[in-house]
């Protein structure tokens, strides 16, 4: 799998609370209606201008706070090819995997990307590609792969109980 | 070589020895769900197993957007009674004088248990940690899968030993602990680990303070964290306890850790988490005089009777210069503190008292901001938006230091009230 997309880049320990606001937790429940509001209380240009295939970047700490998993349903029902971060909070690492949205960890290609910046993730190679060279990531852990495949937990749970 | 806590308490789930690092599969004890249970179940029914996998091991308690804001959340409530009754929950707190905020439930109603394993589709489950339970938060779709299948996995975390020595100054509060830890590690210090606490002073502490450390173990990225199942524990646990199953288990002095670090609560002070991160630490000195809105005096993490009785003391025939919001943690809490007279104080001195519930803390009602204000607040998050205006400002604070400022309508120092 390859995603190729422009870069919306932001900080560190971005929380779910300014990517999907509290306030929408009961009020939004339609999965497609929820990409409207996605990073809302971080960058209204965001909120506005994303298209499918754009590409997140994100410093350390990216979804820390709430277990809030339209946080994560929000950026892929907006069509975001990727997140490339120098790292995920616990919570939010694990809502990804589930509800299949691509992460990726990687320091040096978040300090070699700009916003605007056209970007590549590889995911058979583990690389990912930028105006400022290569950059190698390390892949999955085998105990998620299977979820990856399977497209994320809740068809990876229907397909091992043979349902 | 020892085992941490989180080694001990997983080993025992999986059925052999693991270590940091390792990847079990495990069956949780409890699985706590609140409002969510609605679009919990909703994916439930997308996996297409019809029975829940053991309908005692689901507790739900509502307390989001408690008693409904709007009909959107009055239907998501009828959703879940409805669930309850088709699956035959047995552990249901609805909206009646036996509910309130769900971690302080959880803890109130003997499910918050040494030993045990329990997930909560909520950041905040880190909570029970102060029971010596392995609790930790995860999302909807992991609840529903769990609920499917009765299991769960997790990498065995590092473990965080923060040992603590010292007796607290006058003003200064468990609060102000962690929001000194929070100020020193930041919000990414914790990530993945397990948080142990450590020390006379745990031991000395009592169990909502015990509460308030470890509720706010997530705001520094930690998967759980935990203080000594001790003998104040046992005694608050064995008359309530929802299960036998329980033991109290307890890393070994030999364990290894990946970090430590050691606190004395004679070097802190009264201290504050500035807008808009949890790790955005100041000493009280440094933003004395801020001009607040609002008071709010509530949340999982500082609403317990304890935290009433203090912030009662400072309001005592005094009059607040700003709204106060007062949400006690649950009716029993409430009941408690009406009993005590301290509802009578608070209503003296002008405050509004509303029912135990999330409402104010993550923005759904009952003290939203408009855009410009500024809240002082004794919950555990102050993330821009987090009250419901992205244009408003969270200062977090200690019961105390909520109190004092609400009295003069600025950020003040509680040990010139006290």
């Amino acid at each position: 799998m390859k995603v190729t997309g422009k870069v919306w880049k932001y900080g560190d320990d971005i929380n779910t609370d300014v990517i999907f606001p509290g306030k929408y937790t009961y009020t939004v429940s339609d999965r497609n209606e929820m990409g409207k509001y996605a990073l809302e209380d971080l960058d209204p240009e965001f909120t506005k201008n994303a298209q499918p295939g754009d590409i997140i970047v994100g410093g350390k700490n990216w979804g820390c706070g709430s277990s809030r998993e339209q946080a994560v349903t929000c950026i892929k029902m907006r069509g975001i090819g990727a997140i490339i971060a120098k790292g995920f909070a616990r919570i939010y690492y694990r809502n990804a995997l589930n509800e299949g949205l691509p992460i990726v960890v990687s320091p040096e290609a978040v300090d070699a990307l700009e916003k605007g910046d056209e970007v590549t993730v590889d995911f058979d190679k583990s690389e990912i590609v930028t105006p400022k060279g290569t950059f190698k990531f390390p892949p999955y852990p085998d105990f998620v792969k299977g979820l990856i495949e399977d497209g994320g937990l809740i068809p990876h749970v229907k397909k091992s109980l043979g349902l | 070589m020892g085992k941490t806590f989180a080694e001990k308490v997983l080993g025992k789930a999986a059925g052999e020895p693991v270590s940091a690092g390792q990847v079990v599969i495990v069956e949780p004890h409890f699985c706590m769900s609140h409002d969510n249970a609605a679009p919990i179940w909703g994916t439930f029914e997308k996996i297409g197993v019809k029975k829940v996998w053991k309908p005692d091991h689901l507790v739900f308690i509502l307390d989001h957007a408690i008693p409904a804001p709007t009909d959107k959340h009055a239907e998501n409530h009828m959703k879940i009674r409805q669930v309850v009754k088709e699956q035959g929950i047995r552990y249901f707190y609805d909206v009646t004088s036996k509910g309130g905020v769900c971690h302080q439930i959880m803890c109130e109603e003997g499910f918050a248990l040494p030993g045990l394993i329990v997930v909560g589709s909520d950041s905040h489950t880190c909570t029970y940690g102060a029971f010596g339970t392995f609790s930790t938060g995860i999302g909807r779709s992991e609840m529903a899968a769990t609920w499917a299948t009765g299991q769960i996995w997790f990498r065995v975390p590092e473990s965080m030993k923060i040992t603590v020595t010292g007796k607290f100054k006058k003003g200064v509060s468990a609060k102000d602990l962690i929001l000194k830890i929070a100020g020193d590690i930041k919000a990414d210090g914790a990530d993945y680990m397990s948080i142990e606490f450590h020390g006379p002073a745990i031991e000395e502490m009592s169990l909502s303070e015990r509460m308030t450390l470890c509720n706010m173990g997530i705001e520094v990225g930690a998967k759980n964290a935990v203080c000594p199942p001790d003998q104040k524990v046992l005694d608050f646990i064995k008359p309530i306890a929802k299960t036998d199953q329980w033991e109290a288990i307890w890393a070994d002095d030999d364990a290894v850790y990946a970090k430590e670090l050691h606190y004395d609560l004679g070097d802190l002070v009264p201290a504050v988490a500035k807008p808009h991160t949890v790790d955005n630490y100041a000493p009280i000195d440094e933003v004395k005089g801020t001009p607040i809105h609002q008071a709010f005096l509530g949340s999982c993490t500082n609403a317990r009777i304890e935290d009433l009785r203090l912030a009662a003391g400072i309001l005592k025939g005094k009059e607040v210069a700003v709204r106060t919001i007062v949400l006690p943690a649950s009716w029993t809490v409430y009941r408690q503190a009406l009993e005590e007279g301290l509802i009578e104080v608070f209503l003296d001195a002008g405050c509004v008292i509303v029912n135990p519930g999330c409402g104010p803390c993550m923005g759904n009602h009952e003290g939203i901001l408009a855009p410009g204000e500024t809240c002082i607040s004794t919950a555990n998050r102050n993330f821009k938006g987090r009250m419901g205006n992205k244009d408003s400002f969270i200062y977090l604070a200690s019961p105390m230091t909520v109190a004092a400022s609400a009295l003069k309508g600025e950020i003040s120092d509680p040990r010139e009230v006290l």
